[in-house]
């Protein structure tokens, strides 16, 4: 067999021979097994993986059956930043009956906890003008961003400025005093966006700032669903790894920092989440059959484990998707593909 | 899925709402639509089961099926569950202030 035409992480093209292919996607397989301690996929499913990146058509899609539920973080933002002027509840619009969404999200420009906290009456308004048109279940969405928190954006020291100068538990405070701003901004918006009738929360890349970023959504999310019982929450993620900042923080008594994604599901599940967004961080230096595979051995060991549904995040340079802005409908469909049939996810 | 042009939005509500994963939640709304599931994911079969059960469709023109929170109502007593926004719309229309 010739050679076949994939990509790189950063979206160029390459001509692997069939046998580069393979070795590429057992390298991605151990790369997640060593990093994550998690188990190896199957010779079956590397070998179903390989059919899947091996396909000379262009889009390749699942077999009848299965079928995934699509989530969409800060669904009308993607019209926004095409300078489309609609409007936002009009493009919610356009994403059920035009785009077939499973599933929607309200959201606002400056897609940040602390940036909706500012307007949230007038951010109430059009999520309730979507309630009363849209038939498919809609979340508000947000990220928790606990960066925002600092100086000189915000009320808090610095934690990066705090570490190089050696003043560790001045930078550990610093980061828990932001950690409680950010879970009473949650409660709030939450609060409202739930009182005014959405179906849910989401919340898009969270632990970016770190451990005490998902320490502050966990404590927020285990609150809203004591005052909510029935609140719909996806908890999507940010990276595979979560970057212990803060380093010492538990939750339920499990240290957060330096969790993969099959030990985050499961906090994030005990905190009372209904839907769980794992995310693997595409290596534009590697190979496009080595990020696949990456992902989705982490994205399998995570869903394995989960009693809630599992969404992988696809998108630009998360599941194995290419890094760049226009995602290359190739890679995605292939992604998709192998999310659904050999990590056995139940959404995107 | 498909969302409304077939049954995407009844599976995701049941994942979002009920923690449903893929297969319990797409067997439940098979089960309630009286279905089977491969039906759930065509648009053939959905188009005219949706507009029977008059639970909104893609089409929103003339005689067209419910539309939004008409037919959220009307989903909530299909899928016997409660929708935050249909609680919030019935707790408005049947108080007395």
């Amino acid at each position: 067999m010739g050679q076949i035409t994939t990509r790189m992480g950063d979206g160029s093209f390459i001509s692997l021979s069939p046998d580069d292919i393979k070795k590429e996607i057992e390298l991605g397989v151990q790369e997640a097994v060593i990093k994550a301690k998690i188990a190896s996929l199957t010779k079956e499913e590397m070998d179903q993986l390989y059919e899947i990146i091996a396909q000379p058509r262009k889009f390749v899609s699942v077999e009848r059956g299965n079928e995934l539920v699509l989530s969409y973080d800060s669904a009308p933002m993607k019209f926004t930043r095409l300078g489309i002027p609609i409007d936002r509840s009009a493009i919610l619009l356009i994403y059920e009956r035009a785009l077939a969404a499973d599933t929607l999200e309200m959201a606002y420009v400056h897609y940040s906890m602390k940036n909706i906290k500012i307007n949230l009456s007038e951010e109430v308004a059009p999520l309730a003008m979507a309630l009363l048109n849209t038939t498919a279940p809609l979340m508000y969405g947000a990220m928790p961003n606990m960066g925002l928190y600092y100086k000189p954006d915000g009320p808090c020291d610095n934690a990066a400025e705090l570490f190089p100068l050696g003043k560790i538990g001045e930078a550990q405070a610093a980061q828990e005093e932001a950690a409680n701003y950010l879970e009473q901004d949650i409660m709030l918006v939450a609060s409202a966006m739930y009182e005014a009738g959405a179906d849910g929360f989401d919340f898009d890349t969270t632990a970016s700032a770190g451990d005490a970023e998902f320490y502050a959504v966990l404590n927020a999310v285990t609150k809203l669903r004591e005052k909510y019982p029935d609140i719909g929450i996806e908890i999507g993620m940010s990276g595979e790894f979560v970057l212990g900042f803060h380093g010492e923080l538990k939750y339920d008594g499990k240290r957060l920092a330096g969790m993969y994604p099959h030990d985050q599901v499961k906090v994030a599940e005990k905190a009372g989440a209904t839907i769980f967004g794992p995310v693997v961080n595409t290596k534009s230096n590697k190979t496009f059959p080595w990020n696949l595979a990456r992902a989705v051995t982490m994205c399998k060991a995570c869903g394995e484990v989960a009693n809630i549904p599992v969404h992988a995040n696809v998108g630009m340079g998360v599941g194995g998707v290419p890094m760049v802005i226009t995602t290359p409908a190739d890679c995605v469909s292939r992604v998709s593909t192998a999310m659904a049939q050999i990590a056995k996810m139940d959404g995107l | 899925m498909g969302g409304v042009r077939t049954s995407g939005d009844l599976v995701g509500r049941m994942q979002l709402n009920k923690k449903m994963r893929l297969n319990e939640a797409k067997q439940y709304v098979a089960d309630k639509l009286r279905v089977s599931v491969s039906d759930l994911t065509d648009e053939v079969a959905m188009r005219g089961l949706r507009e029977d059960l008059n639970i909104s469709t893609v089409y929103m023109g003339y005689d067209a099926p419910a539309r939004g929170i008409e037919a959220k109502y009307r989903i909530a007593d299909i899928l016997g569950i409660d929708i935050n926004s249909v609680q919030r719309f019935k707790n408005i229309v049947s108080s007395k202030k």
